[in-house]
């Protein structure tokens, strides 16, 4: 017998007695049976808001918290100057970014040197740029988190190893919570997930000296996230 | 209505009065009051030394006593919790847990009765000074009691309530717990008197006389200066 | 009494008396209770969400079975081989084979729990392999060749005076003690590390059954770099970790972040699914799942207590509780220390020897309380120390509570017991708070109040004499 068989059957065994469901306590009641529905969900979780403005105020507001620069802007265009103005205050040299319909834009408008992920000895190469371009997901307005997949944003190490990580997304990307981001990610990849999924959530941080809070710990020091 | 008071063990040897104050209120209030004789201990130390056979021993004979009670009523959030929230577990899957189930609505912790049972809770009371409060552990977190003594506070003239930054954390009594590992239980009983001192209160206040048995117990080693008094011994303050 | 009793009661002694040692926690962990509690109320509704998370784990805890399969048959379909290891050791071999397999010789790890658990560190360098911690705080306790004092704050003990002092004499240098300066000297030394490494270890937050995943939570990006850089990626998890849906992760990571680490949500949280998949830029080119038994389906096995497997492991109940508060994080000699090692140690390793931590405890419930998935804790410390007394009844003790029970509720036994005592505490003075002290236990460092002159029952049969 093989030890999944092992396992397997040492966990059939060990429910043949069932527990008794959670919620002995006092200040416990109680759940109902069976696996709980999205309005479920929705009426523990966070409040979000029904509007696009109200989420886009929301998420503005997670941004200022979380350290994340949010930038709002007016169409296409304006999103394309906006990188520029990025790289002239940021004095990047070189970045790094993905084939996609916003990054190529963004990367022309740029007109500076692209490493493109992808490539052979990508990681060297990655290190070395200013920046990294990326398109996303969905924005989450409740927790003011990015959502980045290794399809959606030019692989695993894009989005976490240049110190200045850029995303790049439209108006209709921005969702008011969690429920709704998974409920996106069904749809769009259900049976064919990609390998990586990540809610990227601020720039890198750590609290682990003296509970201090410090951005960069290993990943980007800076998160920009520009909505249109 | 005819009340019978528990008086758990450490009530009745070291704080009598606290006793006697319950007597006086409840029958201020017109209700008749009896005391069984015996009963003394509800047996959670036994029971949180994990010797359960022994604690059954005890615990069958409160429960006979009390059977025939209307309402019982406990001054400690402690030995309430052990006959309320503790006995059906106890009992479960013997002849008595019947019994235990059936009596533990019955009883009552003391300030909880006045307020939820019976509606109460301006007694005439005054009281002129500065008090913070302890919430018992077991008060706090197994019979959901936080309101019940503030709202009897609330309404005692004169009497000022400084809530302190660790009103919930547990002072470090325990029971047996308290001489098994003195020294945590020092420490806990430590943290709780410096957050009581620092709200310049003159009392710490609480409805559990075993943890301010430890508190003051340490309070006068330490030549700290603030004393504790049991809720009930306030409520009969003119 | 058992070496690890001994061990125990020794340092809770020292670090009781330590203050300085003292206001550290105390100072780190008030400030987290009140950002936790801002967090909190940003729920619609706390108590709800507490009841639906403890419904989901219950539900995927008993039917571990269909869920864990689900949740390999998952991984196997996007190329992720799956292991099975049902002790520490055989964890340890598979570790130590795949990394052979792959003629790795650098291994960075992301703070995985489990890791320590079967002390996978030591194996590996004992293999002669470089092994780096990659979390900050992994990293500096790794340094000073300690265990972490938290499940989730490794290195809240320490100051930025005492980790400085640690870079400067095994990293060659720190220029200030500031945090920030600090951390970037780890940022330089881990990045390299991170490029070398031929494989990256990591744990699991939770294990997603319905789409074959593995979710990692995490502040600093260290996981999401073990995970994309080396070639291999290694992922050690316990049985218990799944979940059933996607979707339920909804749920979790914002519980997780709130009572983990007083956070909305966590810096990264990320799904894994597969090593790098056609199409895709980069990744491992081979990813390695390995499912912990290790005494998990024996504890699956005990009903009464099989909710401890519920545990998601935020440290939440670590955090409130006034032992681990006031003895800190290495006292418990444990892989997971506070309350909720102190539920399950005695259980996964010997009850005998363990049983101290389920006695070190006012059970006062804090920790029940703040768990997420409402593990009633304190109420497992009470059936551990049951359990104990009945595998084995300390002679003594028995005697005492046979002998109490016999005079408690007897009116002429506790009339005697008032009167001995009385007797006994006119001798007490003599002795008190000295080893002779039989109350010594209490009178080292509290008073004793004196038996009244008259006890309440002394009063109300008078009364009732009076009267009649």
């Amino acid at each position: 017998m093989s030890e999944r068989d092992h396992i397997f059957e040492r966990i059939r065994e060990a429910l043949r007695t069932s527990a008794p469901r959670p919620g002995a306590h006092p200040w416990d009641s109680a759940g109902s049976a069976g696996l709980p529905s999205g309005a479920d969900f929705d009426r523990v979780l966070s409040a979000t808001g029904r509007t696009f403005e109200e989420n886009a105020a929301l998420f503005e507001r997670n941004s200022v918290d979380l350290a994340t620069e949010f930038l709002r802007v007016d169409g296409r265009d304006e999103a394309l100057a906006a990188v520029v103005r990025l790289r002239d205050r940021e004095g990047w040299k070189r970045v790094a970014s993905h084939r996609g319909e916003l990054t190529d834009a963004a990367c022309a408008a740029l007109g500076l040197p692209v490493h493109w992920t992808g490539a052979a000895d990508d990681v060297g190469v990655l290190e070395q740029c200013d920046a990294g371009l990326s398109e996303c997901d969905a924005l989450v307005a409740h927790t003011g988190s990015v959502l980045v997949t290794s399809r959606s944003a030019g692989g695993r190490a894009l989005s976490v190893l240049p110190p200045h990580h850029v995303v790049l997304a439209r108006r209709e990307q921005l969702l008011p919570g969690l429920p709704e981001a998974f409920a996106l990610l069904k749809t769009k990849y259900g049976g064919n997930y990609p390998s990586m999924i990540s809610f990227i959530t601020g720039p890198s941080r750590t609290g682990d000296i003296e509970r201090t809070l410090v951005l960069g710990a290993h990943g980007p020091k800076k998160l920009t996230v520009l909505l249109w | 209505m005819k009340v019978t008071l528990f008086i758990p063990c450490y009530i009745d040897l070291f704080y009598p009065q606290v006793g006697q104050c319950i007597v006086r209120i409840l029958e201020e209030l017109g209700h008749g009051v009896v005391c069984p004789e015996s009963p003394a201990c509800c047996g959670q130390p036994a029971f949180n030394t994990g010797y359960w056979d022994e604690t059954r021993t005890v615990a069958v004979k409160v429960m006979e006593r009390l059977r025939e009670a209307e309402v019982v009523v406990i001054p400690s959030g402690s030995c309430g919790a052990m006959i309320k929230v503790f006995y059906p577990e106890l009992f479960a899957g013997t002849p008595h847990e019947a019994l235990a189930r059936e009596l533990a609505p019955r009883c009552h912790e003391f300030s909880a009765f006045l307020v939820n049972k019976l509606g109460v809770t301006d007694l005439g009371a005054r009281f002129p000074h500065k008090v913070t409060f302890h919430d018992g552990c077991h008060g706090l977190r197994e019979l959901d009691n936080k309101q019940p003594p503030r709202a009897l506070m609330a309404k005692v003239r004169d009497l000022e309530l400084v809530e302190m930054s660790e009103a919930e954390t547990c002072c470090g009594f325990g029971g047996t717990f308290a001489a098994k590992f003195p020294m945590i239980s020092t420490a806990m009983g430590e943290v709780k008197c410096a957050s009581a001192l620092e709200t310049g209160a003159e009392y710490i206040v609480s409805c559990d006389s075993s943890c301010l048995m430890h508190l003051q117990g340490l309070i006068d080693r330490q030549r700290k200066p603030i004393k504790t008094l049991h809720l009930a011994e306030i409520l009969v303050q003119r | 009494m058992s070496t690890a009793a001994t061990q125990f009661k020794r340092d809770a002694r020292r670090l009781t008396a330590d203050l300085r040692h003292r206001h550290i926690i105390h100072s780190a962990l008030s400030q987290y209770e009140v950002t936790r509690d801002e967090k909190k109320a940003l729920f619609q509704d706390w108590q709800g969400a507490r009841q639906l998370a403890a419904g989901i784990k219950w539900e995927a805890v008993n039917h571990l079975d269909r869920y864990v399969d689900q949740f390999v048959r998952g991984l196997e379909a996007r190329g992720t081989r799956v292991h099975w290891a049902r002790t520490g050791q055989q964890a340890r071999d598979i570790v130590l084979g795949i990394l052979k397999s792959r003629q790795a010789r650098m291994v960075v790890k992301s703070k995985a729990m489990t890791t320590e658990e079967i002390h996978l560190n030591e194996a590996m360098e004992g293999a002669g392999y470089e092994v780096v911690e990659s979390d900050l705080g992994e990293f500096i306790v790794q340094l000073r060749g300690e265990a972490p004092y938290h499940i989730v704050f490794p290195a809240m003990h320490l100051t930025r005076g005492e980790i400085r002092e640690t870079f400067q004499r095994k990293l060659g240098g720190a220029p200030s003690d500031n945090p920030e300066a600090l951390t970037m000297v780890a940022r330089r030394v881990l990045r390299r590390k991170y490029i070398e490494a031929d494989a990256g270890i990591t744990g699991a937050n939770f294990a997603i059954a319905e789409t074959g995943m593995i979710s990692i939570t995490e502040n600093e990006g260290n996981a999401r770099l073990a995970a994309a850089l080396p070639k291999t990626m290694i992922t050690l998890l316990g049985l218990e970790k799944v979940l059933p849906r996607l979707e339920d992760l909804a749920l979790f990571l914002p519980m997780l972040a709130t009572v983990g680490a007083a956070q909305l949500i966590s810096g990264y949280n990320t799904m894994y699914g597969g090593p790098r998949q056609p199409g895709e830029a980069d990744g491992p080119e081979e990813f390695h799942v390995i499912l912990l038994d290790h005494q998990r389906t024996a504890y699956l096995a005990d009903a009464e207590q099989r909710d401890a497997l519920h545990c998601i492991r935020c440290g939440a109940c670590l955090n409130v509780c006034p032992i681990y508060r006031n003895v800190g994080g290495h006292t418990y000699g444990t892989t997971y220390s506070g309350p909720i090692g102190a539920v399950i140690t005695p259980n996964l390793r010997n009850l005998q020897d363990w049983k101290h931590l389920s006695y070190a405890s006012s059970l006062c419930g804090a920790c029940s309380e703040a768990c997420p998935v409402q593990i009633p804790l304190h109420h497992h410390l009470l059936r551990n120390r049951r359990n104990s007394t009945r595998q084995k009844p300390c002679w003594w003790q028995r005697t005492a509570f046979r002998g109490y029970a016999l005079v408690a509720n007897s009116c002429r036994g506790w009339g005697l017991v008032t009167r001995l005592g009385r007797f006994g505490q006119k001798f007490h003075g003599l002795i008190l708070g000295s080893r002779l002290d039989p109350a010594y236990a209490w009178t080292k460092t509290r008073d004793l109040p004196p038996i009244a002159a008259q006890t309440f029952k002394e009063w109300w049969r008078r009364r009732g004499k009076t009267r009649a």
